[in-house]
């Protein structure tokens, strides 16, 4: 019998962070992602683990940044306006490579905002969001059993990279309860031969970001720019009836979800239509797309948003006049029948009938 | 012959960069004094901030990881956490733990991480080139205080050691000097115990240091120095604010 539980979105990630081995915690109050905290702070203390409400957002990501350096697997999570305080810390880590898991269970904006879900974190995830030429991991989830698994996966590549990893959920994948398989973390060990430990027995270690001599910056930024290339190796995406498909669904997360019932409905109603769901955000699965628009040209991008990935989509196809757009900006979930009028509206466009 | 002084072995054997009568080299071998004698070297981890200060990692000789700006005394809480068996120390200029840092510090200093501070006030943001720093004294005139600091609209100097001194967490909280070889002796001593603490595992030990910066002061060396005695002294007094070992506080303006 696998091992089944019926818990919170939320409670799937903190799940997976410990089973994958975090034993350090820092976050700070802001909803929807409240249970990640509450679930880190009741079983953290009994594994010997350690849990700190930090007292800002600020302060959460460099106590990441401070146990990350010396090679503990640690995380912080927030939502999105508490992921915008992060993001110096963010641009630190990028640049002394020190690796860390942030999760962001995001809510709607711009400013307060409101606490349902949106989709418009995706150019502040997937575009580095502090300063300087960086990149981060970033993964979508878009069940709770993906948060359990991908924040798994998120520790590994974190390390692997010596990189920040990013799990960019929304309010409904943090808030939806559903059963979650659990299964047994199985890593590997990486490369800890650059660790903050006290210099016992070899020369001392330096982790910085700062490189003010005549070309030394240049040759870190190329450095993180080969690492970042090197990252396609490990894109992630999902195929959904593609098969035979004559026109694509391009989306992520929670919103990728609810268009699978939606495929499905349009295919009860004899619309040839597939679904492409990108798993990794970052780095994007851009080759992956291009092949699939040589075949099927035709694509409709859908986000909780007035409209972002749907850029990284129109850069990968063959021919972006092929793509069509839905989009709006938060406030309610969009139903299947909602999806489903869209998906009439552009199949009657692109391929007629 | 018997050898009286020497360069500590925790300190890199380098010129320094710092300016003609700046304290930061003194400071630095104080601290590497005390990595020395309590036998550290190799079970330390600095955290360096951003100002002079960051370049600490050129000078001691021991594991650092650096600090965005203010944010030392998160990114010691995370390192000490995880490393509770390290020694820990922060090296942090008043531009930036008292301006930028000043929730990190306190909170730091109210959860009682087991950390050691070093702060060095020097009234000024050094690296960029002499604007006001909180700690900056009334009237004295910097690149964004051209005609002096007015408190009626730029605020008085902050006294960091007197608000941590307040805080449940912190064991330990100082200001000393390095101006005379009286206050430098004295500056000695209470350093060791900031250290001793956290390896007694006390909490929060904190020492401040006042320190001239005879470039933006656009003073020479020694009128810097003498500042420090006739002017830094008189507002903010030396002494030992917070000891949770004392048997007696001692006064804070014991000099």
């Amino acid at each position: 019998m696998p091992d089944r539980k019926f818990v919170k979105g939320n409670e799937a990630i903190a799940m997976g962070a410990i089973e994958a081995g975090c034993r350090f915690y820092f976050g700070y109050p802001i909803t929807p992602q409240n249970e990640i905290p509450e679930y880190m702070s009741a079983h953290l203390p009994g594994i010997g683990g350690t849990f700190i409400q930090a007292e800002s957002e600020i302060a959460s990501i460099n106590m990441l940044l401070g146990a990350g350096a010396t090679g503990a697997r640690a995380m912080t999570s927030s939502s999105s306006p508490g992921i915008s305080l992060k993001q110096e810390g963010i641009s630190y880590m990028a640049g002394s490579q020190i690796p860390g898991v942030i999760v962001n269970m995001s809510r709607s904006g711009p400013g307060l905002g409101g606490i349902s879900p949106s989709q418009g974190d995706y150019f502040q995830a997937t575009r580095g969001g502090g300063h300087g030429d960086y990149r981060t991991i970033v993964l979508a989830p878009s069940t709770a059993q993906e948060n359990y698994d991908l924040t798994m996966k998120a520790f590994d590549l974190a390390d692997e990279y010596r990189n920040p990893v990013l799990i960019l959920g929304d309010a409904m994948l943090g808030q939806i309860k559903e059963p979650v398989v659990l299964h047994p973390y199985q890593g590997k060990d990486y490369d800890r031969d650059w660790i903050l430990t006290g210099c016992a027995g070899r020369r001392p270690r330096l982790i910085k970001s700062l490189y003010l001599s005549e070309g030394e910056l240049t040759e870190h930024n190329w450095k993180l720019h080969q690492k970042y290339q090197s990252m396609k190796k490990d894109v992630m995406f999902e195929e959904f009836l593609l098969d035979d498909a004559k026109m694509v669904v391009t989306a992520f997360g929670s919103v990728a979800r609810i268009l699978k019932t939606s495929v499905k409905m349009a295919r009860a109603d004899k619309m040839q239509v597939g679904l492409f769901r990108p798993i990794t955000l970052y780095p994007f699965p851009e080759a992956a797309l291009r092949r699939i628009s040589e075949r099927i040209p035709s694509c409709l991008v859908v986000e909780l948003s007035t409209g972002q990935m749907v850029e990284d989509v129109r850069l990968s196809v063959n021919d972006p006049t092929k793509v069509e757009f839905y989009g709006r900006p938060p406030g309610s979930i969009p139903s299947p029948n909602e999806l489903l009028s869209e998906i009439k509206k552009a199949y009657e466009k692109l391929i007629g009938c | 012959m018997k050898q009286v002084f020497k360069r500590p072995e925790s300190l890199i054997d380098v010129p320094a960069h710092f300016c003609p009568g700046c304290h930061h080299g003194i400071i630095h071998r104080l601290v590497a004094e005390q990595i020395d004698q309590f036998g550290l070297r190799d079970k330390t981890i600095g955290v360096a901030s951003v100002g002079c200060s960051v370049f600490m990692y050129d000078y001691f000789d021991v594991d650092v990881l650096e600090s965005p700006h203010g944010r030392a005394a998160a990114v010691a809480t995370g390192v000490k956490r995880s490393r509770p068996d390290n020694f820990v120390f922060t090296y942090q200029g008043d531009g930036d733990l008292a301006a930028i840092g000043t929730a990190e510090i306190i909170h730091c200093a109210n959860r009682g991480e087991n950390v050691t501070v070093i702060f060095v006030n020097n009234t000024v943001f050094g690296m960029t080139g002499g604007q006001m720093a909180p700690t900056t004294m009334p009237g004295q005139v910097t690149t964004t205080t051209p005609f002096g600091r007015e408190v009626a609209t730029a605020g008085y100097p902050i006294k960091m050691t007197e608000i941590l001194a307040t805080l449940g967490g912190t064991a330990y909280a100082a200001r000393v000097a390095v101006c005379t070889p009286k206050h430098l002796m004295k500056a000695k001593k209470v350093l060791k115990t900031a250290f001793q603490y956290q390896m007694e595992g006390r909490g929060f030990a904190f020492v401040e240091f006042l320190s001239s910066c005879p470039t933006n002061w656009k003073m020479d060396s020694i009128r810097a120095n003498q500042r420090v005695i006739d002017e830094m002294i008189p507002y903010f007094p030396l002494g030992v604010y917070k000891d949770v070992a004392a048997v007696e506080p001692e006064s804070p303006a014991d000099e």
